[in-house]
């Protein structure tokens, strides 16, 4: 799986978004491969899964891939549970 | 190591701020005057928020306000200023604002190493409390001084 955290420019949110997503990846033991990227590349990324602020929200919603957003950055509770909520759906 | 990246030269507290944009131009003039960055970037820092929204506050009570790297950003760096009163960046849920954490980064890849380090301190939730509380520089730079030591 790949996961993409995006944000406005590309190099600040969403690299610490992208950051904690690793650590709740890793202690899932999930096999994604996690990069990050600005909102206008994102589209065209491949990604399987985007994460992104919950500010993001308008911007993604024409997204085909899922979009998870999540308003606290640092919570890796936050982004864990919405991951796993995520791949419960999904059914894996 | 944290006190490598914020040093006395680039924290201020106490700030008096009255909106958002006096917030980020205090922050931003930190960098500038250790000339880490052009004039510039601190108004792209501010058209980043009224462009893209203040998705910046990346969790309740901080922001971390940037600009790209061709907007002015010399070298890498931080800058952190906590303000006298919290104001408001217009985030649903993350607001108001006490702590503003600037940074500029030299070119796409080079400053994840800093970014990666402050995101460990800040992941835990004790740290960034003490941020907003604290009022004496002083203090603060042991504190992470004490944070380094112990990792």
């Amino acid at each position: 799986m790949k996961i993409l955290t995006v944000c406005g420019a590309g190099q600040g949110s969403s690299l610490i978004l992208k950051m904690n997503v690793q650590d709740v990846v890793d202690e899932l033991g999930l096999d994604a491969e996690v990069d990050n990227g600005n909102i206008s590349t994102a589209k065209n990324s491949g990604a399987d899964l985007i994460l992104a602020g919950e500010f993001h929200e308008d911007a993604l919603e024409d997204f085909e891939v899922p979009v998870i957003t999540v308003s606290d950055f640092m919570d890796n509770e936050e982004i864990k549970s919405k991951i796993q909520n995520f791949l419960e759906e999904k059914g894996e | 190591m944290i006190s490598e990246y914020l040093t006395k030269d680039n924290i201020r507290l106490g700030v008096e701020a009255k909106d958002w944009k006096e917030a980020i131009k205090k922050s931003g003039s930190i960098l500038e005057v250790n000339n880490l960055i052009e004039a510039e970037y601190i108004d792209a820092m501010i058209e980043m928020v009224k462009d893209k929204g203040a998705y910046i506050v990346i969790t309740p009570g901080l922001a971390l306000p940037h600009a790209r790297p061709e907007k002015g950003a010399k070298e890498n760096g931080l800058s952190l200023l906590t303000l006298k009163e919290p104001v408001k960046f217009g985030h649903s849920k993350n607001d108001p604002v006490k702590v503003v954490i600037s940074f500029c980064a030299a070119d796409d890849s080079t400053h994840t190493q800093m970014l990666s380090e402050l995101a460990e301190f800040l992941k835990v939730k004790e740290n960034v409390n003490y941020i907003k509380e604290v009022d004496s520089k002083e203090e603060l730079l042991s504190y992470f001084e004490n944070y380094d030591r112990g990792r």
